[in-house]
């Protein structure tokens, strides 16, 4: 390996899901913040470990749900009062009470497109090239292996340095990411 | 009282998931179901079975797109017949796919891991069939759009906000796309699954695009968990929404029978009773053919033939109530319509769906029947009969004999009427057979977490 070629970090590779919590607190706690750790299914304990606290979707659906309502409502009021008024049984114009079907579901529409695209917009996907791939045994990431990467962006980042570190966390594998 | 002391303590339920499995067996075994170039006879067989009658839909409305509506049997007094009974029921039985889904993962029952995919699945293709219905009833599908949705059209004309009939297309229709956003979100992890083992060159990158690149990053998985979590807490009321507008079709008419305030809870337990006895349908074959048996337990089929007896003793109080409000009420005609109801013309109707949907289910307070998948397939077949005779009853019961007996009249289906109706159920089986065919019946991502290494270790006092 010649050390000119650059890099996109390094990658752990872990068997089960308490060593990757283990080696994600190590990590944070050495200082190292361009850091992200793989699993196939969700570990609560992972995201703490890396302080990850996203709270932007849940701020974005409550946005979306709000504007739901007042396009769900606001659809029944200018239509029935203002662009075609029509008098059914001598109810008013703005029978609002039989609008309110309509709202809670063009709410809830909304709000649930926010949340998809929210959540994958600021995951940056589709995202149809990655680095962490380059990595023949990443393909596991999906199945039953666990994975921890230091990227080379990180401040503190040194490439001999941060694989001794790594080295030391009790990792099966440590491979170097190509970009 | 059972004199032996009962330890609280010594109890543990039923596994939810069997055997000894790690994320390798889990992965392996739900993905071999999919990437292999073989499948089960009984596959090709019920597919090819399920096409014969998506191509009897076809025709079928084909020749209704031709001759209009009048090849059905509906027509005054009966002018809603089979084509609002079967909307009803298709959609009342995509409900339990999204209370499995959504509300049973707000409640954290974890033994809904290994059957809320395939629910989903159910879900979405039952609005398929039941969205269907309203379209081709019009006689006129291309001018629905215009009944049907407000757009601004040359005609300056808008629907009619004040009728539930309007409310019903927005309820279906925010129905059906967020059912499909939630099914694609928990299968995008799993699809990633499939892109990094598939071995076919195009399997890959149908997989790799559908995956959108997820890396199961867990920055990734915290904004994950934290929409599908929005998701489900916004379904929730969505589905309850959603039936009980469809109630409101009816309710909100001034018909006895339909006239009653009842109808939108009753109306929402039968949709989860109907549900539960179509997901049992299809759970106790495909775990049988697939040999499922590690995931989809005795536990998984025990708990849902519960949910279907509280919810069919729900139905059935609704029966007791609509009778009992025809006598409180004091009111001639809705005395009339439950007389007529129950010794009337279509009294045999009537009386097969209180054996169909009050008694026969009863036998599932018996936990040796509930255990039994034979019995619990049959009793689940014959629950779906009984709630397509409930619409029957509700719909052509009520019309058909109303204020002026000048008015009344009998309504008899047409060939066409079943043809249609018959056509659905083979779309619905074709599409859940290619749906299994093609993508993870189970989420594997979501039974991983199921075994026990997936705890870890330290965190629990968080």
């Amino acid at each position: 390996m010649d050390g000119q070629k650059p890099i996109y970090g390094l990658m752990a590779e872990f068997d089960d899901a308490t060593a990757l919590v283990e080696a994600t607190k190590r990590t944070y706690d050495a200082g190292y913040r361009k850091v992200d750790a793989y699993s196939p299914f969700p570990i609560e304990p992972a995201w703490e470990a890396l302080h990850a606290d996203d709270r932007r979707v849940q701020l974005l659906v409550l946005c979306g749900g709000i504007i739901g309502a007042l396009a769900g409502f606001g659809l029944c009021y200018w239509t029935q009062v203002i662009a075609y008024p029509l008098n059914i049984g001598g109810r008013p114009f703005n029978s609002w009470p039989s609008f309110i079907p309509v709202t809670f579901e063009v709410t809830i529409l909304i709000a649930s497109f926010t949340a998809v695209i929210s959540m994958f917009a600021l995951n940056g996907l589709p995202m149809p090239y990655h680095p962490v791939f380059n990595v023949p045994a990443f393909a596991r990431a999906s199945e039953d292996r666990f994975f921890l990467a230091i990227e080379a962006t990180d401040p503190k980042f040194d490439r001999a340095r941060t694989l001794e570190f790594m080295n030391g966390l009790g990792a099966r594998a440590v491979n170097e990411v190509e970009p | 009282m059972n004199s032996k002391p009962v330890s609280t303590e010594s109890y543990t339920p039923p596994r939810v998931l069997e055997g000894s499995h790690s994320y390798k067996t889990i992965t392996e075994k739900i993905s071999s179901i999919v990437l292999t170039k073989h499948q089960p006879v009984a596959w090709i067989v019920t597919t090819a079975i399920g096409f014969v009658f998506v191509n009897i839909l076809g025709v079928s409305v084909s020749y209704l797109l031709l001759k209009g509506i009048g090849i059905w049997g509906n027509n005054i007094p009966v002018g809603w017949a089979f084509d609002i009974i079967n909307f009803v029921w298709w959609i009342g039985i995509g409900h339990a796919g999204t209370l499995i889904s959504a509300i049973l993962l707000l409640l954290r029952q974890d033994w809904r891991t290994s059957i809320n995919r395939f629910a989903e699945a159910m879900t979405l293709f039952a609005v398929a069939c039941a969205a269907m219905f309203p379209l081709i009833h019009t006689g006129r599908p291309w001018l629905a759009a215009y009944w049907l949705f407000p757009y601004p059209n040359s005609m300056s004309l808008w629907p009619q906000f004040r009728s539930p009939l309007i409310w019903d297309v927005f309820a279906v229709s925010t129905y059906g796309s967020v059912s499909l956003l939630f099914w694609y979100v928990g299968l995008v992890p799993d699809l990633a699954t499939f892109r990094d083992r598939a071995k076919n060159r195009v399997a890959q990158y149908l997989y790799g695009a559908l995956a959108l690149g997820w890396r199961g990053s867990a920055r990734h998985w915290q904004r994950y968990e934290t929409a599908y979590l929005l998701l489900a807490g916004m379904s929730t009321p969505l589905v309850l929404s959603v039936h009980t507008i469809v109630s409101f079709d009816f309710s909100v008419g001034i018909l006895p029978g339909w006239h009653a305030t009842i109808f939108p809870p009753y109306f929402v337990a039968g949709a989860i009773y109907a549900g539960f006895a179509m997901v049992l349908t299809l759970a106790i074959p495909l775990r049988r053919l697939y040999g499922l048996q590690d995931f989809i337990t005795m536990r998984h089929l025990e708990n849902m033939a519960k949910v279907t007896l509280v919810t069919g003793l729900m139905v059935v109080y609704g029966y007791a109530m609509e009778a009992f409000f025809a006598w409180y009420s004091a009111n001639a005609f809705e005395t009339f319509m439950i007389v007529n109801r129950t010794t009337g013309p279509y009294a045999w109707a009537y009386w097969m769906l209180i054996v169909c949907n009050g008694l026969v289910p009863q036998v599932l307070w018996k936990k040796s029947i509930r255990t039994n998948t034979i019995w619990l397939f049959f009793v689940a077949l014959i629950v779906s009969v009984g709630m397509w005779l409930e619409r029957f009853v509700i719909i052509v019961t009520s019309l058909h004999r109303d204020f002026v007996p000048s008015s009344w009249g009998m309504y008899y289906p047409t060939i066409w009427d079943f043809s249609t109706f018959f056509g659905t159920i083979g779309l619905f089986v074709t599409l859940m057979f290619l749906f299994i065919r093609v993508l993870p019946m189970i989420s594997i991502f979501e039974m991983r977490t199921l075994v026990p290494e997936a705890k870890v270790k330290g965190a629990e006092g968080h």
